[in-house]
């Protein structure tokens, strides 16, 4: 049964002081699936995702990332795993292709490796003539996309995309969602945030946090039901100030 | 009016919660201070010394036996040819040398005059100013007990030669030049960063689509700095006279005015370097590459503009606090008035109008 | 109460704006809706007198953006698009500090503000800094309202923030706009267009359409369905492969797609049956203005 998990957690939290960013969270990720991680701003997203990459201890709980220990295995799980977040992806002074040489090169993919992987999964996207191109004059959905790819080049066991759309187009939007798809099949566990809850939709399960916990855990149509919504937005409404009504 | 108070307030919030910078601002010329005064010049105590005796007489023996009882030296390495001297300076194997020239006795017991020669290190000015008053105090207590009875008196010439830093500027000279330094910090770099950390944060964009014009911001700004770095110069200054007797010679009031016009030339060059960047980052190097080193270097703070080649003695020329030295040393040591250095404030003036000028040019009312 | 004449900007190649003219009229919020990139920052920059446009021109209450750029200052609000409040002053010293800069203060404006301020006054003494992303959003707009301008200028104060909190801030705009202010505010997300009174989609430096969101969505010509099955992936895949579809894309639980003829619905119906996959919903609906804007930017998607 633990072959088919890709991330598992258990009790996991990170106290600054008397403040409770992460407070006991239980969840786990299967391998290949699509993991919709979701709450209000401050409600400990990104302090938890920072402990599943290995950016930061937990204050107690234990966890499990691809196999590896999050307290003593964090070198590896850096290895297995790829992060895409809206605000660092690309550098704005290379080339795509200086770009992927420069993050394969940091998981010791050789350069022809690189080259090659590189062609082609721009080529899928149709911007394999912009391999040369200063990422500064991209427009910002092809960015994103390209960061997308560039974060699973060494093909991980997970990918970590923290807010990967933000004020994305609308189509290019569902572009980069088919990439995901896609990335999943092929067995890759994606593990997602977003502020968009159309895109809670395309996730296999959610979880919602609020204050530090998990308040809601389960596929959109088990969280609908759950919480009598007739979407996400009334779930997530509900869920992030219960006291208020819809 | 009313408005600019206002900002000048918001000013002071943002440097007295940014407590640990206040902190440094403060402490920084205290700490400077202190380590100038006691950490640098410390105490002379075994320094080495060379005795280079050409006379071989009775007198020279003694003398470089009174010298050698005292525990202030000790002899290093025997030295017989006063060439050789400054290679043992360089090699630091000596500090000072001391040449008692041939017929020194002769000279003494006929013409009742003998001469010595003393050559000093003296690239750290403090130690040698000591050292060569030290030298004179010994030979003179052994002039003293020779001069027993006899009349007319004897005398000896002790003539210092002090190599590499032959003005001997030293004991008075690091309080006008922390001054110097600690009104270039507070004013031009604290400015210039919090200025572009306006821009960086975007609070700028904010204030710009405001009725307040960017000169009012710039100005309002300013303020706060102004009377930090007066405040930090006259610490200074009080702990230059109660604690190394440093005095001030020549008019406080005039000194104060001085200070101020420094203050206000480093600001306008705050100014300028804030319109030329727009980020905190370059504005920091900018300040420590720009203005602190030569500030420290080029001044005539550490090493004297004399003794420079002649290509930094140029550059040297456009380093305000160059001039702003050659005035607060003016006034403090020499007790000169306004009369000695009037063309040097000329100049300072001249620098402060031109980056005033620079900076309103460059200044924009929009973005970008 | 803002007209805009043939605006064009651009930065270096990097065409921002291309002719760009509408009027606001008061006392509406106008949305500007696209994505990033779209030039929607650029187009608040000018309007707020804070770049000038390389062509074109614009007037605020008939005032012109370039030579009346002082008097323009002095009465609109403007909240740009990151936080932009000194996170080291309180709430309450924030607030004090722009009544003051537009020579007004807290108390003699207090009633305009109070709706917004009241619900972050309990901690009127938290350094901004520390204020929760709403909170923070609530200051901002608290000081852009503080002098009582007659139009204020959001850009996309609502990125970033999450779903309830959006939701809140609407509700103040709304407030606002019930008392005669002018709003234009920028956003990315298309559900927030049914908001406003009218709105731009904006898309690569132009507008798509302009006009209120019921006549976009009526605008739109081809026959929008959707369709659902457990595994939305596959069923999108399988509609496109059908070749009976003009777009077919991803829409929150449902997959949407346009067919030029109605009696090419049935032939995907029937073609998707034999893929094996299970439908569970299959009917025509009304386009959002997402759907609006994604036909309009002639969706690549094909």
């Amino acid at each position: 049964m633990k072959e088919n998990i890709s991330i598992e957690v258990s009790n996991l939290s990170k106290h600054y002081g008397k403040f409770k960013a992460v407070d006991e969270i239980t969840f786990d990720v299967k391998k290949g699936e699509i993991f919709g991680f979701l709450g209000a701003n401050g409600a400990g997203k990104s302090t938890a995702m920072k402990m599943l990459c290995g950016l930061l201890g937990p204050t107690s709980g234990e966890g499990t990332v691809a196999g590896f220990d999050i307290y003593k295995q964090s070198e590896q799980i850096k290895k297995n795993i790829g992060y895409m977040s809206q605000k660092f992806s690309l550098y704005n002074d290379l080339t795509v292709l200086e770009n992927m040489i420069f993050y394969g090169g940091i998981y010791g993919l050789s350069r022809k490796y690189i080259k090659e992987k590189t062609t082609t999964l721009l080529k899928e996207l149709g911007f394999d003539d912009k391999l040369g191109t200063m990422v500064s004059s991209l427009p910002l959905g092809w960015k994103q996309k390209i960061s997308f790819t560039l974060a699973h080049i060494h093909n991980p066991a997970i990918v970590f995309l923290d807010e990967p759309t933000g004020g994305v187009d609308p189509v290019t939007r569902r572009d980069f969602w088919e990439m995901i798809y896609k990335a999943a099949e092929g067995g890759t566990t994606v593990f997602v945030t977003t502020h968009y809850m159309d895109e809670a939709e395309y996730c296999d399960r959610i979880s919602m946090m609020v204050d530090g916990q998990i308040h809601g855990l389960g596929s959109p149509a088990e969280l609908k039901k759950q919480f009598e919504s007739t979407n996400m937005d009334e779930v997530f409404i509900k869920l992030a100030r219960p006291n208020e009504k819809v | 009016m009313k408005r600019f108070n206002a900002f000048v307030l918001k000013e002071f919030y943002h440097i007295m919660r940014d407590w640990q910078t206040l902190l440094i601002l403060i402490g920084m010329p205290v700490a400077q201070i202190l380590l100038f005064g006691f950490a640098i010049s410390n105490e002379i105590r075994e320094v080495s010394i060379s005795f280079v005796d050409q006379d071989n007489s009775r007198y020279s023996r003694e003398i470089r036996q009174k010298i050698d009882a005292s525990n202030y030296f000790k002899e290093g390495v025997e030295i017989y040819d006063t060439q050789e001297v400054e290679s043992y300076f360089r090699k630091g194997e000596i500090k000072m040398a001391i040449v008692v020239p041939e017929g020194f006795a002769e000279q003494l017991v006929n013409e009742g005059n003998g001469q010595l020669q003393v050559i000093i290190d003296a690239s750290d000015p403090n130690t040698a100013s000591l050292l060569s008053n030290y030298i004179q105090a010994i030979v003179q207590s052994y002039l003293d007990e020779f001069n027993r009875g006899a009349k007319p008196p004897f005398f000896i010439e002790v003539r210092s030669e002090l190599v590499y830093n032959p003005e001997l500027k030293g004991a008075y000279l690091f309080v006008p030049g922390t001054i110097s330094v600690i009104m270039m910090l507070i004013s031009a770099m604290m400015t210039s960063i919090s200025i572009t950390r306006e821009k960086e944060l975007g609070t700028m964009e904010v204030l710009l689509a405001t009725p307040m014009s960017p000169v009012q911001v710039v100005l309002a700004k300013v303020v706060p700095y102004l009377l930090l770095a007066f405040f930090n110069a006259v610490v200074v200054l009080l702990m230059g006279y109660f604690i190394f007797d440093v005095p001030v010679n020549g008019s406080v009031p005039l000194l104060l005015a001085e200070m101020l016009l420094f203050i206000v030339t480093s600001l306008a060059l705050g100014i300028f370097i804030s319109s030329i960047t727009s980020s905190q980052q370059v504005a920091l190097m900018i300040s420590l590459m720009g203005l602190m080193l030569p500030t420290i270097l080029l001044s005539g703070f550490i090493f004297p503009v004399e003794n420079m080649p002649l290509p930094l003695q140029v550059i040297s020329n456009i380093v305000p606090a160059k001039w702003f030295l050659l005035i607060i040393k003016g006034i403090m040591i020499k007790g000169q008035g306004i009369a000695f250095f009037w063309k040097e404030t000329l100049i300072l003036l001249g620098f402060t109008l031109f980056f005033v000028v620079l900076s309103i040019k460059k200044f924009k009312i929009r973005l970008s | 109460m803002i007209r805009v004449e043939n605006i064009s900007h651009s930065y270096g190649e990097v065409q921002a704006l291309r002719d760009i003219s509408f009027e606001v009229k008061k006392g509406q919020i106008f949305g500007l809706i696209g994505p990033d990139g779209a030039g929607k920052t650029t187009l608040i920059r000018i309007l707020t007198t804070l770049i000038l446009a390389d062509q074109g021109t614009a007037f605020i209450d008939g005032m012109e953006v370039q030579k009346e750029y002082k008097k323009i200052r002095s009465q609109i609000g403007y909240m740009p698009g990151r936080f932009s409040l000194y996170e080291d002053l309180s709430i309450l010293e924030n607030l004090n500090l722009f009544a003051a800069i537009f020579g007004t203060t807290l108390d003699e404006n207090y009633h305009l503000i109070e709706d917004i301020y009241k619900q972050i006054e309990p901690f009127k003494h938290r350094r901004a800094g520390q204020l929760s992303g709403g909170m923070k959003q609530k200051l901002a707009l608290s000081c852009a309202m503080i002098h009582a301008p007659n139009v204020i200028f959001l850009d996309e104060p609502t990125t970033g923030v999450d779903p309830v909190s959006r939701k809140e801030f609407w509700q103040m705009l709304k407030t606002l706009k019930e008392r005669g202010i002018t709003i234009l505010v920028s956003t990315p997300y298309m559900d927030e267009a049914a908001m406003c009174s009218e709105v731009a989609l904006i898309h690569d430096g132009q507008f798509l359409d302009i006009d209120t969101p019921e006549k976009i969505i009526s605008k739109y010509k081809p026959l929008l369905y959707r369709a659902k099955s457990s595994k939305n992936n596959a069923l999108l895949k399988e509609i496109r492969n059908s070749g009976w579809t003009k777009s077919a894309y991803l829409n929150g639980e449902f997959v949407h797609f346009t067919v030029e003829d109605l009696n090419d619905v049935n032939k995907i119906r029937v073609f998707i049956q034999k893929q094996e996959i299970e439908i569970m919903e299959f009917k025509e609906v009304n386009p959002s203005i997402e759907d609006c804007f994604m036909d309009l930017m002639h969706s690549p998607t094909e």
